[in-house]
This record gives structure tokens, C-alpha cells and sequence, in this order.
């Protein structure tokens, strides 16, 4: 099972490495929910890897799952959704307004020139 | 238990809602709560510092639950210091807000200004790295909304360029987060100073990769070269009064590393050893260069104020990474003179943009209220550099000083001095492309008419309370350094603040006698 969890992460983690480097919006920012998934697996297997075991610490019981990075994942995912849909509206904005998708920064045009002096 | 300690965060956690909730559609009524809500920050903050000033560990254990396992807000003299740091930099950043209405156009302004305050004020307070990184987060989600504040294209574009950026940021703050928690089964900031002492020689490979991550993070956060991508376009691009606002945000991630790397890495730590002068010195010094040289390139004023807070980062950041307490000292003197200077800096080039339509660095035609906005640049660009009399040059003065017999120095002192000639160098030009070349470009009367418009009385107001905070942090240069020594000292000796936060019992510690 830790060879499973950890290659997922791994492969998560590439993958999404991968698609940053894209340097494009859409690639970008699916790359961006597969990092956080991979964090989010990470996180949760930091408590190490338990099965069919409590979550609280009870009398005559030898395993208990830790629940903190339980709690942790939570957060996690709760903040990286929501961050995610933010950034979604915003490059969404970015690309109606300049009709194009790129991530870094392009050669100055005219209408950007103009825009800059008001 | 004092409550005060945990009202910076709680007051604007209220005021934000209550400005979105009740007061959506008056402009007026939002200027006039977020005010007093900042102004109460300052009182609450002067007060913070005052108690914490004699070495005092205030404690805040939330809900009652005692440390490693509740959450807790700790408040030392450095926590207090940047507290009131921030609450002055905001009450006259929002001056500057609401004088040239900047508030005005766009919607929420005021509540993401207090929200973005709060998880400031959560990061400097809390003492737990979980919740440093939900305070990030909080900081981070109130930036996002002020940086595209008033919207467009080249604004939303730096703005896509920002979020992504910093939720790369968040991810690898994530992957730190969990390799210490794996590693020592805990995340609170007293407790993990205890256990990271008791790993032993041959353990240390998980420990190092989590304090390199974290490094990792914070730098990012500091826009430490080679992880200062995010800062020219986005502080370029954003809002004047929200620039001025994020130099307190370069600051956090300063702060961050003070904190983690005096108190659960410390230099001494054999763990940890190599990670200050091998890596983050050289980087620090890099910085320093590479914004000074981003001075003297840039075309347009904003952002040769952008490079400029690279630079003076990479000032602090030397600093810290001497990791002695002269050199923290004078890292936190640098911190208040950088925060201040780089606030004032971003506000003075909105003030051109009023006066004459645009911020490009050619010869133009002169700018309405060219001598009050000029007299306010030079003061800033003086201090910015660090020309004397002003702060910037007692802080490096104070940087050369604790630099002096260190095994760098002569690349210390090399690249400081040099980097501040460049500087000066760069401000030189900008000022006198802005100002002085400033005439009229054909002989037609009424071509040479300016196309801006008079800032009012009350930005030069607010710019003007910087600049002041700005002297009197140097008239007072000597009391200053005198408490940023004691801080550093606080920090340094750490066993008190692990001990309060370990030691006050919490509800479970004293079980009743009913259950």
C-alpha cells in the first residue's frame, strides 16, 4: 500500500508539474488541481497509513488512525476549491478582455500601450 | 488569559461583513468604519507592544485548549512590533484609499482592505504553522480580490500571473507542512522546537527536506530571487494603495523565517546547518543586485518601485541571514524603514499618475503639483536608497557594521555598497526624467497643457504620514535599533516563549472532578 500511495503521489505530482509548465491557462490550472490532489494525499498519509483501525483512542486497542491530518485534508481541500474556482473567474476575465490565454508575460501590442496611460 | 491579544485579528474579522452586509451601497459609511476600525487596530496594537515590551509572553489559547493541541495566538515583542507595523502602514495607506478614490472604483474595496489586514495580523500573532498557513491563505484570497480591483486587461492578466503563483506557493507550503508533521507529529511552533532538538544524527533526511521546503515557501513570500517572479507585474499593475499595502506582505514571509528559523531550526541546530550561509545568503545578496539593476532598467515608474522592494528584501534577507542577533536587529530596523519607504514609494508614483496622466519614465510635459509631489520623492527615493540622513542608511549602516568579521564580509560589503550606488543611480534618473526634464514639448501653448489632474489635499496627507513615520524612525534611529536588539535577543532565547505556550494548562490539563 505505500508503494501504491506514494507512486500516486508521485505521478500526480508530475503530472501536474508537467501541465504548469505549459504556461497556458486551462493547462495550467488543471495542473494546479492535480498538485493538490497530490498534496492532499500527501497530507492525509503524513498521520502514516492505517487500515481498519479507530480514530480516537479508546481502552484495549493496540492502532488508532491519527486524526489530525484528517483535519488537515479538510482545510486543504476546502481553501485549494476555493482558490481554484478564484482563479478560474480571473483568467477567465484575462482572457476575454486580451483574447488570449497565455500565462506569461507577451510582447506589448498598441492597445495595451494605451491602456497603460490612463 | 488577556483577550487583547486576539482583537487585531477579530476586529476586522467583523468590520469586513459588516461593510459588505449593511453598508454595500454607501461609500461614505464604508470609508468611515474602516477608518475607525484601522485607527482602533493602531490603539489595540500601541497597546499590545506595550505590554509585551518588558520580555512579556502574552498567550492566547482559543477555546481554552491547551498548546500542542489547541491553536494558539502568541504575542511577543517581535509579533507586537509587526502588528503595529502593519496598523500604521494600513491607516495611511487607506487614507491614501479613499483621499484619490481609488475605493470608489471598483466594489468591496474596503472589506477585502480588512480581511487582507486580518490574515496579516493572524500571521504575525498565531504559533501554530497550520494556522500561518491559513492566515497565508486568508492574506492571499483578500489580495487576489484587491489586486484586479477596478479591473482591466493588463491588471487582470498580472493578476492571473499573481494567483497562480501563489497557489503554486500554497501547494508547496502544503508538502512542508505534511513532512513535518510526519516527521515529528505535531505543528505547533513551541512544541516542534522541543522535538526537532531530539532527532537523531543518522534521522535527519526528512527533517532537512521539510526545513528546505518551508525555506522554500517563505521565500517565495519574500520574493527572494530566484523566487521573485510574481512581484514587478503584480505590484506593478496593482492598485497604487494596494501596492502600498502588499509592502507589508514581502514582510510576512521575513517574518516567517525569523521566527521558524530562530526558534525550531536554530542556526546552531546541526540538522539545519549549512541552509543560512550556503543557500540563503548568496540568494539574499542576488536579490539585493538584481533589484537595484531592475531600478535603474525600468521604464516606468511603478515599477522601478517593485524593484525596488526586491532590493530592499534582499537587504533584510542579508541581514537575517547572518543569523546573529546584531544582524536580526538591524533585519527588523530594515523591515519597519522598508515597509514604510516602499509604502510611500508606491503612493508617491499614484500621485504622479494623477498629475500627469501616465508613469513612463520619458520627458513629458510637466505634471500638475510638481513641487509638492517632487519634494515627496525625494525624501522617499533618499530613504529608499539609503543616502543619508535618512533610515535607509542607518539600516545598512547597522547591516555593514554586523557584517564586519563575518567570513563574507568583503562580498557582504561589495555588494551592498555597490548595489546602493545603482540605486541611487536609478532614482537619480527617474527623478529627473520625471521632474526636472519635465518641459513643454512643442511651443504650442496649449499642447503644453498637463493631463493630469490635482491630487487632493488629502493624499499628500496621507503620502506626507509616511514620510513622517519615516523620519521620526530616524530621529529615533537609536531607541529603535535599542528594542529591535532586545527583540532579537527575545528571539534568541527561546526557552520562555516554548515554555508559556507548553506549560499554561488549557481546560484538559486540570480534569474536574465530575467526569
Amino acid at each position: 500500500m505505500e508503494f501504491l500511495i506514494a507512486s500516486a503521489i508521485g505521478t500526480l505530482t508530475a503530472g501536474g508539474l508537467y501541465l504548469l509548465l505549459r504556461l497556458r491557462t486551462f493547462p495550467v490550472i488543471v495542473g494546479i488541481a492535480l498538485l493538490t490532489y497530490a498534496v492532499n494525499v500527501f497530507l492525509f498519509s503524513a498521520g502514516r497509513l492505517t487500515v481498519g483501525v479507530p480514530p480516537i483512542l479508546r481502552d484495549g486497542i493496540t492502532g488508532y488512525a491519527d486524526p489530525l491530518p484528517q483535519a488537515l485534508v479538510l482545510t486543504a481541500i476546502v481553501i485549494s476549491f476555493g482558490m481554484t474556482a478564484v482563479v478560474v473567474m480571473i483568467a477567465l476575465g484575462a482572457f476575454l478582455g486580451s483574447d488570449n490565454d497565455y500565462v506569461d508575460d507577451q510582447p506589448e501590442t498598441p492597445d495595451d500601450r494605451a491602456e497603460g496611460g490612463s | 488569559m488577556n483577550h487583547w491579544l486576539i482583537a487585531p485579528v477579530v476586529l476586522p474579522a467583523l468590520m469586513a461583513p459588516f461593510v459588505v452586509l449593511a453598508a454595500r451601497n454607501h461609500i461614505s459609511i464604508q470609508r468611515v468604519f474602516s477608518l475607525a476600525g484601522v485607527a482602533a487596530m493602531i490603539a489595540i496594537a500601541i497597546g499590545l507592544v506595550i505590554e509585551t515590551a518588558d520580555g512579556t509572553i502574552m498567550l492566547y489559547q482559543l477555546g481554552d485548549w491547551a498548546a500542542p493541541f489547541g491553536i494558539v495566538l502568541v504575542g511577543d515583542r517581535l509579533s507586537t512590533m509587526m502588528v503595529l507595523l502593519t496598523a500604521l502602514l494600513a491607516f495611511f495607506v487607506l487614507l491614501y484609499a479613499i483621499a484619490s478614490g481609488w475605493d470608489d472604483r471598483g466594489w468591496h474595496f474596503h472589506s477585502l482592505f480588512l480581511f487582507q489586514l486580518m490574515g496579516v495580523m493572524g500571521a504575525f500573532l498565531t504559533g501554530d504553522l497550520f494556522n500561518l498557513f491559513v492566515f497565508f491563505e486568508v492574506l492571499l484570497i483578500a489580495s487576489y480580490g484587491l489586486m484586479i480591483h477596478s479591473g482591466g486587461n493588463r491588471r487582470m492578466r498580472a493578476g492571473v500571473q499573481y494567483v497562480l503563483f501563489n497557489l503554486i506557493g500554497s501547494t508547496l507550503f502544503l508538502f512542508a507542512l505534511g513532512s513535518i508533521y510526519a516527521e515529528t507529529g505535531t505543528l505547533n511552533m513551541a512544541d516542534l522546537a522541543n522535538r526537532v532538538r531530539l532527532i537523531g544524527a543518522e534521522e535527519t533526511v526528512g527533517i532537512r527536506v521539510a526545513a528546505v521546503l518551508l525555506l522554500l515557501v517563505f521565500a517565495i513570500k519574500a520574493a527572494l530571487v530566484p523566487l521573485h517572479f510574481w512581484l514587478p507585474s503584480s505590484y506593478a499593475e496593482a492598485p497604487a494603495p494596494v501596492a502600498a499595502l502588499f509592502a507589508i506582505m514581502t514582510k510576512v514571509g521575513a517574518y516567517a523565517i525569523i521566527r521558524v528559523y530562530t526558534m525550531i531550526f536554530p542556526p546552531d541546530l546541526e540538522v539545519t546547518a549549512g541552509l543560512h550561509e550556503v543557500w540563503l545568503l548568496p540568494a539574499a545578496l542576488v536579490s539585493l543586485a538584481l533589484g537595484m539593476v531592475g531600478v535603474l532598467a525600468a521604464k516606468r515608474l511603478d515599477r522601478l518601485v517593485a524593484f525596488s522592494v526586491i532590493g530592499s528584501m534582499g537587504m533584510v534577507m542579508v541581514s537575517i541571514a547572518l543569523f546573529t542577533p546584531a544582524g536580526i536587529a538591524v533585519a527588523l530596523y530594515y523591515i519597519v524603514h522598508s515597509t514604510l519607504a516602499a509604502g510611500a514609494l508606491f503612493l508617491i508614483s499614484d500621485l504622479v499618475r494623477t498629475g500627469r496622466g501616465n508613469v513612463d519614465l520619458t520627458t513629458q510635459r510637466p505634471m500638475v503639483g510638481t513641487a509638492m509631489t517632487a519634494g515627496l520623492f525625494f525624501v522617499g527615493a533618499i530613504a529608499m536608497a539609503g543616502l543619508p540622513p535618512l533610515s535607509g542608511f542607518l539600516g545598512k549602516l547597522l547591516l555593514l557594521n554586523a557584517a564586519y568579521g563575518t567570513d563574507l564580509v568583503v562580498w557582504i560589503w561589495a555588494t551592498v555598497l555597490t548595489a546602493s550606488l545603482i540605486s541611487i543611480v536609478g532614482f537619480a534618473r527617474a527623478g529627473s526624467v520625471l521632474f526636472w526634464k519635465a518641459h513643454g514639448v512643442t511651443e504650442d501653448a496649449t499642447a503644453n497643457k498637463p493631463a493630469g489632474e490635482r491630487p487632493s489635499v488629502l493624499s499628500y496627507v496621507a503620502v506626507g504620514g509616511l514620510v513622517t513615520l519615516l523620519i521620526g524612525h530616524t530621529v529615533f534611529a537609536g531607541q529603535v535599533h535599542g528594542f529591535t536588539i532586545v527583540i532579537a535577543d527575545q528571539l534568541f532565547a527561546s526557552d520562555p516563549y516554548i515554555s508559556t505556550v507548553i506549560d499554561t494548562p488549557g481546560k484538559l490539563s486540570t480534569p474536574q472532578e465530575e467526569y
